[in-house]
């Protein structure tokens, strides 16, 4: 039931959702844009690893940081091809973009490499284990946890700490009066772009990691993950993605444990009805940004 | 030093500005002045990029800026004290301002306008840690200026600064714009508050629904009547 297994499994799970969201709501944040060709930069990571595996003698950590890698190049590519030339347009605009680009995608991975899954060499790490008191721990849910605490330690740090962090966070804010400071917008958004192509880069070795293979719509669940993480946790803050990545996954892993098995097919609508439930309860997720707490007088 | 001719601004079907022309000179004080909704504040957001005019021209020491994204209007060194102060409320005092210098990332030219901005404003000094949204509004309307000033602006903008706030903070604030105004900054003032204003600016414009009506030194705007009319909803008769 709940013992250490279960607690590392919802950690490991939320690492790995917090981290999904962080990559969504970065870019909403600043262009008010649900970029739904976001689960297609973890396909392009997913499939880097799989063409470099199977057809280069790279080491695995170099193939892994040149996934993470065409995932962060195909996002800032997409930004400047299809976002940035209707970003003046409108929000309806840059949508119905993002939906073109996720098909785009989609359908070029279809086409140049195959409708059927790819099998995805993985270094062994990924199926061992390591006894921690008793209970035998999976390292990928280690690395998972690891690289989680590292990206949010790293995030943080360039929020805070630099110049262009903290534009990143005030264009957030007030995005038009950022600009007014001098910040160029094409700057921060690329930014933005950046740090979500690393994000979901980064996502695609593990969820990869977890089945060993790679298909065209590999995207579609993550995508969902992050999107529905972002509503838990909020989507205008950066925080509240974590929360939000974190609550999803202990509900779902307390839904796999308590729902009896006949009900278990259904999970993912019992899900959605507790996340119907937070919308109806607060609208504005777990966690409100400070804007909409803004002092007046 | 900033030069606005036939300035035509329209929003869909709305014609906010109908051919605005203003100048504003070197070390000026010059305010802009009208009733709600004369199209002042959209004088001011063409001025800075965030609106693009239809028509006219918009000049800074002789080049056009017009069609110039606000942050390239910035680099130049023109710097907007929005009505509404617009501070980021979710970021600390201190971010605030360390973003108001964005243009000017030396790090000794930021200390120094820093200790300036401490000196026109020490209240700040203590709130640096907080965040934005905590500050009163007086101390919002402080550190808004405040933002501005950290970039050493060549020509600072201000909406309505005196909007909101409680009797002594407007004498303090129209103490602080005369000051600058002494120290040489070039300042482009709108204001709803007539008679503090005529008192420090050099010359004003009269605004009412989207056009320069009139325009003098304080003096030949008082004994003329204009501001009268112009407050009256009364179009003076040319002459």
């Amino acid at each position: 039931m709940i013992d250490l297994e279960f607690v590392i499994n919802v950690l490991s799970l939320g690492s790995l959702y917090a981290m999904l969201a962080l990559g969504l709501v970065i870019v909403y944040g600043i262009l008010r844009l649900v970029n739904f060709a976001y689960g297609e930069l973890i396909m392009i990571g997913g499939y880097t690893m799989y063409l470099l595996a199977g057809f280069t003698p790279l080491p695995w950590l170099v193939i892994a940081s040149l996934a993470v890698l065409a995932a962060m190049f195909t996002s800032l590519f997409t930004e400047f091809v299809a976002f940035r030339p209707v970003r003046e347009k409108s929000l309806t605009a840059m949508l119905i973009t993002s939906f073109a680009v996720s098909t785009f995608l989609q359908n070029g991975a279809l086409l140049m490499i195959s409708p059927r899954a790819r099998a995805v060499t993985l270094p062994p790490v990924f199926q061992s284990s390591v006894m921690i008191a008793g209970t035998s721990v999976p390292w990928r849910h280690i690395l998972t946890i690891v690289t989680c605490i590292v990206m949010l330690a790293l995030l943080t740090l360039l929020l805070r700490r630099t110049v262009l962090g903290i534009a990143l966070r005030a264009a957030a804010d007030n995005f038009a009066m950022t600009r007014m400071l001098g910040v160029p917008a094409n700057t921060v958004i690329s930014t933005a772009f950046a740090i979500s192509g690393l994000m979901a880069g980064l996502v695609s070795i593990f969820w990869i990691g977890r089945s060993a293979s790679v298909t065209p719509t590999i995207g579609g669940p993550p995508l969902l993950v992050a999107f529905v993480a972002t509503v838990i946790g909020g989507m205008r803050s950066l925080t509240g993605a974590v929360v939000g990545g974190f609550v999803y996954a202990t509900i779902i892993s307390l839904l796999g444990i308590f729902l009896p098995p006949d009900l278990q097919e259904f999970r993912e609508a019992f899900m959605f009805a507790i996340v119907i439930l937070v919308l109806l309860i607060r609208p504005q997720g777990l966690i409100r940004s400070r804007t909409s707490v803004e002092r007046v007088g | 030093m900033l030069e606005l001719q036939d300035v035509h601004v329209r929003y869909g079907a709305i014609t906010a500005l109908r051919g605005v022309s203003l100048s504003v000179g070197e070390g000026e004080l010059v305010a802009l002045l009208g009733v709600n909704g004369a199209g002042k504040s959209t004088t001011l957001a063409s001025i800075a990029g965030g609106l693009r005019p239809q028509q006219g021209d918009i000049r800074l020491e002789g080049s056009s800026i017009l069609g110039k994204a606000p942050e390239q209007i910035a680099r130049l060194g023109l710097s907007l004290v929005p009505e509404g102060r617009d501070i980021f409320a979710s970021l600390t005092v201190e971010e605030n301002l360390r973003l108001g210098a964005f243009t000017r990332r030396k790090e000794t030219e930021y200390r120094r306008n820093l200790s300036e901005v401490f000196d026109l404003f020490p209240v700040l000094r203590e709130r640096l840690p907080q965040p934005g949204g905590t500050l009163s509004g007086g101390e919002q309307q402080q550190l808004a200026i405040a933002r501005a000033l950290m970039s050493s602006p060549r020509l600072l903008m201000l909406d309505e600064p005196s909007l909101g706030l409680a009797p002594a903070l407007v004498d303090q604030i129209f103490d602080l714009i005369a000051r600058l105004h002494q120290r040489g900054v070039t300042i482009l003032l709108v204001e709803q508050n007539v008679d503090r204003t005529l008192e420090i600016v050099d010359r004003a414009y009269l605004m009412s629904t989207g056009l320069i009506e009139g325009h003098g030194t304080p003096e030949q705007l008082r004994t003329h009547g204009d501001i009268e009319g112009i407050y009256m909803g009364v179009r003076r008769q040319k002459d």
